[in-house]
């Protein structure tokens, strides 16, 4: 990406004097063409990787095939590079289409929906949103005092941490698509049915009373971005996500791999196979206190699969990583008493119980 | 001119404190710049993603953290505006 200071669209005080400032909206022929090279390179490596992992450990190394440490480099090899080029590009696309989707935009479409139709347009729009937990005070105060329902709310806030494009990537690069598509439907199931059951168990009395009095000025649009800035913010979501996720990332891979070579098959079957009922609650109990861990939690999990874990169980693991924060629920205390914290997290717990029974079962 | 910091303490509204105090170094006008902590207080500019920049009661950025330069861009902007 290039590295020009961009310029907002009422800023004629350039710090870049020597380029001829090119019109505000429209993208610059120097841009695209980063942004093609970009796009070739990323499609040449990614469509090299395997070869060279390959390449790397038995020709470079000169490792015997079919052992355990030549299986482990392989496997690292390979799926390093592979999983932070997919990261790199999802990440890249989501911040440029999360430019389109601001909270402000997101609360006046939720403003006086019914519940049901509201709960699945809140969940859909939780993906799309730009969404910190850090700002989810603001967040669900700024929504609550506009006329969203209080189930409204909690589907967006449910769905916005559980389906993002960190644990999509992950699971579309390390499981394949179907497991990733699973992974979207069944979060979306779980944001817009738990809630449901909050708005229709009628729990506003749970709220901080002075949530309801606090008075919300009007939506704070800001100036609405260019194509470069939209550009421009996919790269900032590049370098702060990928920045903030990579050793964990590998830290993680590295893990796998070791389990790939050296864990014999079958091992995980007795612990986190389908017969043993208990393994799915462990999962989502172990999940609660992890959070930023995450990216580097499911390679592990995922070679773990490959011994012999059952699906069902690491899915619920994995939303109840991402999806059920302890560091949220600390967060969202200013605004929320505790038996309302409870429920939320009871039924969302519930919710992925259920999902990881299903899929056990299922497949 | 005022420039208000609107964020409850996270890593992120720290940051953008600085680059507004790099902004304003660089520019050389006169600029207020304090910090709004109180989540009422944040509530009531409408702003729902933290950390955000207010530049005279305007909201100019929220969610995000601008470089500085970007910043001083407002400050000269605001700074043409009242001068003409």
């Amino acid at each position: 990406m290039p590295s020009t200071p961009s310029v907002s669209q009422d800023a004629h005080v350039t710090s870049s004097p020597a380029v001829a400032a090119p019109p505000p909206h429209a993208l610059s022929i120097a841009r695209i063409s980063v942004a093609a090279l970009a796009a070739t390179v990323w499609i040449f490596l990614y469509a090299t990787i395997e070869r060279m992992a390959k390449w790397l450990t038995y020709d470079l190394f000169r490792m015997a095939k079919g052992e355990r440490l030549p299986s482990a480099v392989e496997f690292f090899l390979y799926e390093a590079p592979k999983v932070l080029l997919l990261l790199v590009l999802v990440v890249f696309v989501v911040g440029i289409i999360r430019s389109f989707f601001t909270p402000e935009r997101t609360r006046r479409m939720l403003a006086g929906r019914r519940e049901a139709a509201g709960n699945v347009l809140a969940s859909l729009l939780g993906v799309v949103t730009p969404f910190c937990s850090c700002s989810a005070v603001p967040l669900f105060i700024g929504f609550v005092t506009t006329g969203v329902p209080l189930g409204v709310t909690f589907s967006f806030l449910i769905s916005a941490p559980m389906v993002n494009e960190v644990a999509l990537v992950l699971l579309l690069g390390l499981f394949g698509w179907k497991v990733a598509g699973l992974y979207l439907a069944t979060g979306l199931a779980i944001a817009i049915s738990s809630g449901w059951i909050i708005g229709r168990l009628k729990l506003e009395r749970w709220v901080e009373p002075w949530v309801y009095r606090t008075a919300t000025g009007p939506s704070a649009d800001t100036v609405r971005p260019t194509w470069n800035d939209r550009l421009r913010l996919g790269r900032d979501a590049v370098k702060e996500i990928v920045g903030k996720v990579w050793p964990y990332l590998l830290a993680g891979i590295a893990v796998g791999a070791g389990i790939h070579g050296y864990v014999p098959e079958n091992f995980m079957a007795s612990i986190m196979g389908k017969g043993t009922w208990w393994s799915v609650p462990l999962a989502v109990v172990i999940g609660i206190p992890m959070y930023s861990n995450a990216a580097g939690i499911i390679p592990v999990v995922q070679a773990l699969l490959g011994k012999g874990a059952a699906l069902g169980t690491v899915l619920a693991f994995m939303m109840s990583v991402i999806g059920l924060s302890l560091p949220e629920m600390v967060i969202l205390r200013k605004v929320l008493k505790l038996p309302l914290i409870a429920t939320f997290a009871a039924v969302v717990g519930i919710g992925i119980l259920i999902v990881g029974y299903l899929f056990n079962i299922l497949i | 001119m005022q420039i208000k910091v609107l964020g409850t303490g996270c890593a992120k509204c720290k940051l953008l404190y600085g680059e507004a105090e790099k902004a304003i170094t660089a520019s050389g006008s006169p600029v207020e710049l304090t910090k709004v902590e109180r989540i009422d207080e944040i509530m009531k500019f409408g702003v729902m993603m933290t950390p955000a920049l207010v530049l005279d009661g305007e909201v100019k950025v929220s969610g995000r953290v601008p470089k500085s330069a970007e910043i001083l861009s407002w400050i000269m902007t605001a700074a043409a505006k009242t001068s003409a």
